[in-house]
């Protein structure tokens, strides 16, 4: 790790212009960092917030880490300020890490493809903010475990097979894939969505647009909402005795 | 013609919508590794999808059957309404569910049902679903089951067995409400229901003497929910109702469902839209007594007619309301009156405490904590911060009011 070997020499924060060389990183891509020596201790909090903001695209995360690790060595108590400018920065950043991962649980959508042996098959292409594939990926392992799956992003690969877990970082390509069970979710969709109490800032502030393509139910959404007021009216009035026309989704 | 199962969906989530809770957190940690099955439960429940009513979908949140022997007046499925009528067999719930989770649609499934022919024929098709997820298909996602409060002890049971939550509705905040629009439903009965599922969540949370392994039972606990806005009862009431709820059955949850109107809604109902910010400001108001240390008392106690203010959240009402209470100095001050100042969260208050300990904290700190210093700065004093006499104001409240909007907005 080239930061231990920086601080041992007393390189100060400014003196040290960090970089990326063709998406490899300084601190060792996904790996795990070793524990520091015990020549200079760090604080768990350190190590937890350096692995979550190492997932972060942003090419400042080295140097603000090796800034933190600097100041640990003159400033113990540091993570207890959480009001102090780096440390809001850092956690700013882990934060940022944390949601996309847990937008990568909520919105991967896997599709059934053909299997040649008794375990099925699916595939899911998603797009991350972060470098987060492989930190998500044992999560999907402990919940898909008895099916195959391999799950594609811009930002690396990952597969299980019953056996192993791998990820990849090289980035892959949107496969393009059908499934037909998209279809009776989308009916559930429509469906459980209630018209009189639309609140599409909510929903968009929870699930932004920029996961909508990957998303199957997210076609429908620029019609439930334009359609919401002349249904709820409809209810109001108690014009209609039968049922309420809810559009039934292809 | 016989309806598709893409029929049946359509109709009996129709008929699901109206329950608000969507929760799949807090039961037991699994995972399939060991078993090699399907599905996990990992601390905090994931919401797979928003839909433009601004709502979470976490569960396949679906009714076993839409037929109902009940006509209870607020209910989209009560005998008397023309809806349109569907039942799945238990093997369709079991498939619905399985697929739409390997697709990682959904945490898990929320059951409920219409009741047919009596509530033990119900509970016990409902029971049989869960089994049948949990033993035939060892699947360990999350089963939410909303249990029939006449059913007997022994189906009570075995659903506890296999489902993370169970849930009776109390349905409205007063039992005159539940005799007027609920006239076959007791509300002795679902007391007595909650009652007994304490007492099997009470025993499951105890190692037994002989094996020292704890017996399953709800590990999520459970929940309920009330209408509101279908009758009279003031916001007081309500509060009033489901503080004695968390006291005495200690509930996971008590939701608050606006009353929606629904497609042939019965007459003796009001026919507007559901008063959603009423519902909000009641969440707000049930935090506060669950997570804040405020009395139902202290926070009715704002307005003589029981409401709740519906321009400003209830911990800025009490603010505005006990202004000798401030400000408060967040160097100095305890935990407990940190909570009470408007625009502090429990997080906020923590890292107050934590890091003024090796530094005096100023507006620049709060701001980086991405606290609202609009909302704070009148009741604080901060390091190089006093609010000089904006709390003697009487105006204060048009600070925080929202502009008078077209009502159609609202």
């Amino acid at each position: 790790m080239a930061a231990r070997g920086l601080l041992a020499d007393g390189v100060p924060p400014e003196a040290i212009a960090w970089t990326t060389e063709d998406g490899g990183d300084l601190f060792g891509g996904s790996e795990t960092p070793s524990p520091a020596p015990a020549a200079f201790s760090v604080p768990k909090a350190f190590v937890d917030l350096t692995q979550d903001i190492i997932c972060h695209s942003d090419p400042a995360r080295f140097a603000l880490a090796y800034r933190l690790l600097w100041r640990l060595q003159s400033e113990k108590h540091l993570f207890e300020i959480a009001s102090d400018t780096d440390v809001t920065r850092a956690r700013l950043m882990a934060k940022s890490v944390h949601r996309d991962d847990h937008k990568m649980r909520a919105f991967v959508r896997f599709k059934e493809i053909g299997s040649k042996g008794p375990r099925r098959r699916f595939m899911a292409w998603f797009e991350p903010d972060h470098f987060i594939v492989a930190r998500a990926a044992p999560f999907f392992q402990r919940r898909f475990t008895d099916m195959d799956w391999i799950i594609a992003t811009p930002k690396g690969t990952a597969a299980w097979d019953g056996e192993h877990l791998t990820t990849r970082e090289e980035l892959a390509e949107n496969p393009d894939l059908h499934d037909d069970a998209d279809s009776l979710w989308r009916t559930y969709y429509c469906h459980i969505f209630n018209p009189a109490r639309l609140k599409v800032r909510a929903m968009q502030s929870q699930m932004p647009k920029k996961y909508w393509k990957n998303l199957p139910e997210a076609e429908l959404i620029p019609d439930l909402i334009a359609e919401a007021e002349t249904r709820t009216g409809q209810m109001i009035a108690g014009r209609n005795r039968d049922q309420v026309p809810a559009r039934r989704p292809r | 013609m016989k309806r598709t199962l893409k029929d049946k969906l359509a109709i009996l989530s129709d008929a699901a919508k109206y329950d608000a809770s969507c929760a799949s957190s807090g039961t037991t940690n699994r995972n399939s590794v060991k078993s090699g099955g399907l599905g996990s439960t990992e601390g905090s429940g994931i919401c797979h999808a928003y839909a433009p009513d601004g709502r979470c979908i976490s569960l396949l949140k679906i009714l076993m059957t839409n037929f109902c022997i009940y006509d209870c007046a607020y209910c989209i499925n009560r005998s008397s309404s023309n809806v349109e009528r569907a039942r799945f067999t238990p093997e369709e719930v079991v498939w619905l569910t399985l697929e739409f989770y390997r697709r990682n649609y959904i945490e898990g499934l929320f059951l409920s049902s219409g009741i047919i022919r009596n509530s033990d024929y119900t509970m016990e098709q409902m029971v049989r679903i869960a089994r049948n997820l949990r033993v035939e298909h060892n699947f360990q996602g999350y089963i939410h089951l909303k249990t029939i409060p006449e059913a007997s002890a022994h189906l009570i049971e075995q659903a506890g067995l296999f489902a993370d939550r169970l849930s009776i509705n109390i349905e409205l905040p007063t039992d005159a409400g539940v005799e007027k629009f609920a006239p076959q439903k007791h509300p002795a009965n679902i007391r007595r229901s909650m009652g007994e599922l304490k007492s099997h969540i009470d025993a499951a949370s105890e190692p037994t003497l002989r094996t020292k392994q704890r017996k399953r039972f709800a590990p999520a606990g459970q929940s309920t929910q009330m209408i509101i806005g279908a009758d009279t009862a003031t916001d007081a009431t309500i509060l009033g109702t489901s503080a004695g709820l968390y006291g005495k059955y200690q509930l996971r949850r008590v939701y608050y469902s606006a009353f929606s109107p629904i497609p042939d809604a019965s007459s003796l109902l009001p026919p507007a839209k559901p008063p959603l910010m009423r519902e909000h400001r009641l969440y707000q108001a049930d935090w506060l007594y669950r997570f804040y240390g405020f009395g139902i008392e202290e926070i009715v106690a704002a307005r003589p007619d029981g409401m709740l203010d519906l321009e400003v959240d209830p911990k800025l009402a009490w603010a505005l309301g006990n202004r000798d209470r401030f400000p408060v100095d967040i160097n100095t001050a305890e935990r407990e009156m940190l909570l009470r100042v408007p625009g502090f969260g429990v997080r906020t208050v923590d890292a107050l405490i934590a890091g003024r300990v090796h530094t005096r904290m100023g507006l620049d700190d709060l701001k980086r904590l991405k606290v609202s210093l609009k909302k704070v700065k009148p009741f604080i004093v901060a390091n190089g911060w006093t609010p000089l006499k904006v709390l003697d104001r009487a105006d204060l409240r048009t600070l925080f009011a929202p502009e008078p909007r077209q009502l159609v907005l609202l």
